[in-house]
C-alpha cells in the first residue's frame, strides 16, 4: 500500500452540475503535488471532500491504505489554509495560532512553545499579541499557514493560499512559501490557478480542467509535453494548428497549411500540431523550416512577441529582447529545431 | 492655463450647485417632524416627569427610596424584569435553530416560511392573546377537545391566567425576531470560519461554541435585548392572557391610570420603566462594540448549500414543522373558533356537535344588551378605518420631509443628531405614550382630551418611526445620477419623474402607508389610556368582549379578532411583496 493519501474515482454533483466527475491520483509522503486549473474545474470541492467538509457522491479516499469515509473533519489530522485566510477575526495573532493545540489540549507550556515555533518558521516572532484584523495580507497568509502547521498536519492542503494578494508579493511568497514546506517535509496538495506558482511550488502537478484530470507529471513534463489541447491553452500555449497524420507507421509525417514535418510517436488521424513560442531563431542561414510576414510585434519586458502570418496561419513567438526584430511587413525566415518546437497533440478531447 | 481656467470653471460650478434655496430647505424639512415631536412626544414625557416629582418632597433620591421600599411596587418590578429575561431566553433557544437552518441551508419552502413568520411580528397583541385563547383557553380547541373526548364537565387545561401562557405569547410574538436578525447576519458570515476549525481540529459542535456563537454574538445580544425590551413593555398579552395575578409595570400603569385615577403613581412608574429601557440600551450599544469584530461578510449564494442527507433533511423537516406550527396553529385556531359553534349560549348546557356558522359575525351589527351606550361593533370597525386613515396622512405628511432631509445629506450635522431623535417613540411604551397625552394635552392651549385627533396623534406618535425608516431608504436609492443618466438618455423632465421617482418613491410610500394603516388598526397600549366610550376601536372593541361573560360575547371577540388578523396579515404580505430595503431594520 501507498505512503501517503489516494484517491479512487472520486465523483461529485450539485444539482446539475459535475464537480467531479472521476477524479484518482496519490499523494506521497513529503511530496508537493499541485492541483492546476481555472476556475470552477473542481479543485475546490476536491480540497473540500479530502479535507472531509464534502462527502463525495462516489469514490474513496485512502490514507495509508485506510479509508478516511468515516472520519470526521476534525480527526483526520489534515490542514486547510484557505485562500481569504480565515482568520478567526475573534482572536489575536496568538490564539489563532494556538487554536488546534488547544482543541487537542495540549499544556498550555507546550501550546506557547509550539506557537514560537512555527510563528519563528513563517517569520512572524513577536506577532502573538497582535489583532489578526489589523495585518497585511502578506502577514495575514502566514499567519494562516502557521495556524494550519501548528498540529503537524500529515497533509496540508492550501487552496489558492496567494490568491488574494498582488502580483510582485505572489512571486516573492511562494518561493518563501516553497522553503518552509521543504523545511518542515510537509507533504501537501497546492491549488491553484496560476502555473507560474505551481510550476515553482510543485513536485508534481495534476492539471484539472471541468471536473476531470486532465494530466499528471512533473513541472517540466507538463510543459514540455501538454497532452491535450485544454492543457496547451492553459499554459498559453495558443500556437495550434489542425492538421493530419500520414505516411507509415515507423516515419510518420504531420501534413498542415504551413508544411508537413515528420513526428515521433503513434499518433493516427486528425491532430492538431503545437508549435511552441520559444526558443525559434530568426532569419538565420541555412534551411528555414518556415517563411512568413510580421503582422506586428510588442515589447513586453523581458521578451518581445512577434506575431508572424504563415501561410495564412498567424503563428506567435516570444524572443529575447535584446534581440532586434523585424518591422511589420517584412519577409522573414523562421529557424528551429523540430524536435523541440514541435508536438502534435490528439485531436479528440 | 487651460487647466487653472477649468478649474476654476469647475469650482464656480462646485459652488453655485446648490442654489441657496435649496440649502434653507434643508432645515425647514426638519420643521414639522420636529415640532410634532416636541408637541407630543417631550412636552407628554415633560411633564409626566413634572406628576411624577409633584407627588414627593425631597427630589429623585428621596423619591426612588421611598419608591423602591414599596414591596408592590418592587414585586411588579421584579416580576416584569424576570418574566422578560425567561422570555427573552426561551425565545432564544426556540429561535436560534430556526435561524442557523434558514441562514445555511435552501430549501423548498423557505420563501413561504419566511412570509409566515413575518405575519407575527405585526399582529396586534390582542389578536395574539384571543389566537392563545382560541387554542389553550377555556373555550379553545384543545380543552374542548379534551372535554370531547374524556366526557369532562370542566376544562382540564389552565392555560389562560398562568405563567406558561405569557411565556408562550411572548415565544411566539418575538421569535421573528430572532429568525430574521440572527438568520440574516448568519446567512452572511463566511463558512470558511468553522470549516477551518473543523480541520483544525474542532467537532463541530466545538467550532459552533468556539468561533460561530463568539462571532454571532453581537447580533443575538441585539436581537435579544429587542425582544427583552418588547417583553418588558408587553402589555395585551399580560393584560388577557396573565390575568389579574400577574403585573408588569405596563400594566400597572395602565391600573393606576384606568382604575385608581392615581396619575402621579402611574407617572412614575412610567419614568421607572424609561430608566430600565434607557440603561439597557446604553448597556447594549456598548456592549456591542466591545462585542463586534469586523468580518467580511459574504453573499447568500456563497453560504447556503441544500440540504443533502436524509438525517439533515429529517431534523430540518421537523423544525420548520416545529416553526410553522408555533406560528400558525393559534392563528388558525383563532379563523377556525370564529366561524364554529360548538357552545351553548348558557353555560350550563352540555356542549352541542359543532356546527359551522357566521353568528359571531352577524352578532357583530346587533345590539343585545339593549345598553344606551351599546356601539355596534361594525361602528368600531368604521371608527378604527377612520383612524388609521387619519394616522397614514399624518405620518405621511410628517415622515416625508423628515426622511428626506435625511436621504439628500446623511452626513450632515443636522441629521445625524436628529436621525435618533426620530426613533425615539420606538423604545418608549405605549401606555406611556398615553399617558403622557393624559396628562399633557389636557389644558390650553392643548385641550384635545375632546378632540377626535387625540388617538390618531398617539398612533402617528407609534407609527412614525416604521414610516421614516421605510422611507429613507428608497429616497436615499434615488441618486442623483439615476435622474442624470435617464435624462442623458432623453427623458424629459415629466418623464423622469415617471420613470425614476415615482417607482421608485411610490413603493416605499405605499409600504409606510401600510404600516402606519396597520399600526394605527391593531394598537392598544395607549389607546386603552386614552379612548373615548363612544368611539371605541377594534382592539378596544375586543378587549370589552373579552372582559364580558357569555359565549356570545367570546364569538364577537373572536369574530373581530379574525376580521383585524386578517387585515394585517394582508398589510404584512403587501409589505413584503413592495418594500425595496429591509425595512426591519431599527
Amino acid at each position: 500500500m501507498a505512503a501517503g493519501l489516494s484517491l479512487h474515482d472520486l465523483k461529485k454533483s450539485f444539482g446539475e452540475t459535475r464537480a467531479l466527475r472521476g477524479v484518482s491520483f496519490d499523494v506521497h509522503q513529503g511530496e508537493i503535488l499541485s492541483i492546476l486549473g481555472p476556475s470552477g474545474c473542481g479543485k475546490s470541492t476536491l480540497l473540500a471532500i479530502i479535507a472531509g467538509l464534502e462527502t463525495p457522491d462516489q469514490g474513496e479516499i485512502l490514507w495509508d491504505g485506510a479509508s478516511l469515509a468515516e472520519t470526521p473533519t476534525h480527526r483526520r489530522g489534515f490542514g486547510l489554509m484557505f485562500q481569504d485566510f480565515a482568520l478567526f477575526p475573534h482572536r489575536n495573532v496568538f490564539d489563532n495560532v494556538a487554536f488546534s493545540l488547544q482543541m487537542a489540549h495540549l499544556p498550555n507550556a507546550e501550546i506557547r512553545q509550539r506557537v514560537k515555533e512555527v510563528l519563528e518558521l513563517v517569520g512572524l516572532s513577536g506577532f502573538d499579541k497582535r489583532d489578526v484584523n489589523t495585518l497585511s495580507g502578506g502577514e495575514g497568509q502566514r499567519v494562516a499557514l502557521a495556524r494550519s502547521l501548528a498540529p503537524y498536519p500529515r497533509l496540508l492542503m492550501l487552496d489558492e493560499p496567494l490568491g488574494a494578494l498582488d502580483r510582485s508579493l505572489r512571486e516573492r511568497l511562494v518561493v518563501d512559501l516553497k522553503a518552509i514546506l521543504q523545511k518542515s517535509r510537509q507533504t501537501a496538495i497546492y491549488v491553484t490557478h496560476d502555473q507560474e506558482e505551481a510550476f515553482v511550488i510543485s513536485d508534481r502537478i495534476v492539471v484539472m480542467n471541468a471536473g476531470k484530470m486532465e494530466q499528471t507529471g512533473t513541472p517540466q513534463a507538463i510543459y514540455r509535453h501538454p497532452a491535450s489541447v485544454f492543457v496547451a491553452r492553459f499554459l498559453g500555449l495558443n500556437n495550434l494548428i489542425r492538421g493530419e497524420v500520414s505516411g507509415d507507421v515507423v516515419n510518420p509525417v504531420v501534413n498542415t497549411e504551413i508544411g508537413s514535418f515528420p513526428i515521433s510517436g503513434r499518433i493516427q488521424g486528425q491532430v492538431l500540431l503545437l508549435v511552441r513560442p520559444d526558443s525559434v531563431q530568426l532569419n538565420v542561414d541555412g534551411k528555414n523550416q518556415l517563411s512568413g510576414i510580421v503582422k506586428e510585434t510588442t515589447f513586453r519586458g523581458n521578451t518581445c512577441r512577434a506575431v508572424i502570418i504563415v501561410n495564412g496561419v498567424a503563428l506567435t513567438f516570444d524572443f529575447p529582447s535584446n534581440v532586434s526584430l523585424p518591422e511589420p511587413g517584412e519577409r522573414v525566415g523562421i529557424n528551429f529545431q523540430p524536435d523541440e518546437i514541435l508536438q502534435v497533440i490528439s485531436q479528440t478531447e | 492655463m487651460a487647466a487653472s481656467l477649468d478649474g476654476g470653471y469647475i469650482a464656480l460650478r462646485l459652488r453655485f450647485q446648490y442654489p441657496v434655496r435649496l440649502k434653507l430647505a434643508a432645515p425647514l424639512l426638519w420643521l414639522p417632524p420636529l415640532a410634532f415631536l416636541v408637541i407630543f412626544y417631550f412636552y407628554p414625557l415633560g411633564r409626566i416627569l413634572q406628576v411624577s416629582f409633584a407627588r414627593g418632597e425631597g427630589g429623585l433620591p428621596a423619591l426612588a427610596s421611598q419608591f423602591m421600599s414599596t414591596p408592590y411596587v418592587a414585586r411588579v418590578l421584579w416580576f416584569t424584569i424576570w418574566q422578560a429575561a425567561l422570555s427573552t431566553l426561551l425565545t432564544l433557544l426556540v429561535g436560534l435553530p430556526g435561524a442557523y437552518l434558514l441562514a445555511r441551508y435552501e430549501f423548498r419552502g423557505k420563501s413561504f416560511l419566511l412570509a409566515v413568520t413575518a405575519i407575527p411580528f405585526v399582529l396586534p397583541t390582542l389578536v395574539v392573546a384571543i389566537a392563545f385563547s382560541a387554542l389553550l383557553g377555556p373555550r379553545g380547541w384543545v380543552n374542548l377537545a379534551l372535554m370531547e373526548i374524556l366526557h369532562l364537565p370542566q376544562p382540564p387545561l389552565q392555560f389562560v391566567n398562568t405563567l406558561g401562557a405569557i411565556l408562550v405569547a411572548h415565544i411566539f410574538y418575538n421569535t421573528t425576531i430572532v429568525l430574521r436578525m440572527v438568520g440574516d447576519f448568519w446567512s452572511h458570515l463566511d463558512p470558511k470560519l468553522s470549516q477551518a476549525a473543523q480541520v483544525l481540529g474542532a467537532s463541530r459542535w466545538k467550532s459552533m461554541l468556539t468561533v460561530t456563537l463568539p462571532l454571532l454574538m453581537p447580533i443575538i445580544l441585539t436581537a435579544g435585548l429587542l425582544v427583552f425590551i418588547f417583553d418588558f413593555t408587553s402589555f395585551g398579552v399580560i393584560l388577557i392572557l396573565g390575568g389579574p395575578h400577574f403585573t408588569t409595570l405596563e400594566v400597572e400603569i395602565y391600573n393606576q391610570t384606568i382604575s385608581y385615577f392615581n396619575l402621579p403613581l402611574a407617572a412614575t412608574l412610567c419614568i421607572l420603566q424609561l430608566v430600565c429601557t434607557l440603561s439597557l440600551t446604553i448597556l447594549y450599544t456598548s456592549l456591542s462594540r466591545r462585542l463586534s469584530r469586523p468580518l467580511s461578510l459574504r453573499p447568500r449564494s456563497y453560504t447556503q448549500h441544500r440540504l443533502t442527507s436524509w438525517s439533515s433533511r429529517i431534523l430540518a423537516g421537523l423544525l420548520v414543522l416545529f416553526l410553522l406550527g408555533l406560528l400558525t396553529v393559534p392563528l388558525i385556531a383563532l379563523a377556525t373558533r370564529s366561524i364554529i359553534s360548538i357552545e351553548p349560549a348558557n353555560s350550563q348546557q352540555p356542549i352541542q356537535s359543532p356546527k359551522l356558522t357566521l353568528d359571531y359575525y352577524r352578532e357583530l351589527s346587533t345590539n343585545r344588551t339593549g345598553s344606551l351606550f351599546f356601539v355596534p361593533p361594525t361602528t368600531a370597525i368604521g371608527i378604527s378605518l377612520a383612524y388609521a386613515t387619519t394616522t397614514v396622512i399624518l405620518a405621511l405628511c410628517l415622515g416625508l420631509p423628515a426622511s428626506w432631509a435625511l436621504a439628500n445629506n446623511a452626513s450632515s450635522p443636522l441629521s445625524r443628531a436628529f436621525d435618533p431623535i426620530l426613533m425615539l417613540p420606538l423604545g418608549t411604551s405605549a401606555v406611556t405614550l398615553g399617558l403622557g397625552f393624559i396628562v399633557a394635552l389636557d389644558r390650553p392651549p392643548l385641550d384635545l382630551r375632546a378632540s377626535l385627533l387625540l388617538i390618531p396623534l398617539a398612533h402617528t406618535l407609534v407609527a412614525f418611526p416604521f414610516v421614516v425608516r421605510s422611507l429613507t431608504p428608497a429616497l436615499y436609492s434615488i441618486r442623483p445620477r439615476l435622474r442624470q443618466a435617464a435624462s442623458v438618455l432623453g427623458a424629459s423632465p415629466l418623464q423622469v419623474f415617471r420613470v425614476v421617482d415615482l417607482p421608485l418613491v411610490g413603493r416605499a410610500l405605499f409600504v409606510a402607508a401600510t404600516f402606519a394603516f396597520m399600526i394605527s388598526m391593531g394598537e392598544f397600549g395607549a389607546t386603552a389610556l386614552i379612548t373615548r366610550p363612544e368611539y371605541p376601536t377594534v382592539p378596544v372593541m375586543i378587549y370589552r368582549f373579552i372582559s364580558q361573560p357569555g359565549a356570545f360575547n367570546y364569538g364577537r371577540a373572536l369574530a373581530l379578532s379574525t376580521l383585524l388578523m386578517g387585515i394585517t396579515a394582508a398589510g404584512m404580505l403587501v409589505i413584503e411583496r413592495f418594500r425595496i430595503a429591509d425595512v426591519g431594520e431599527f
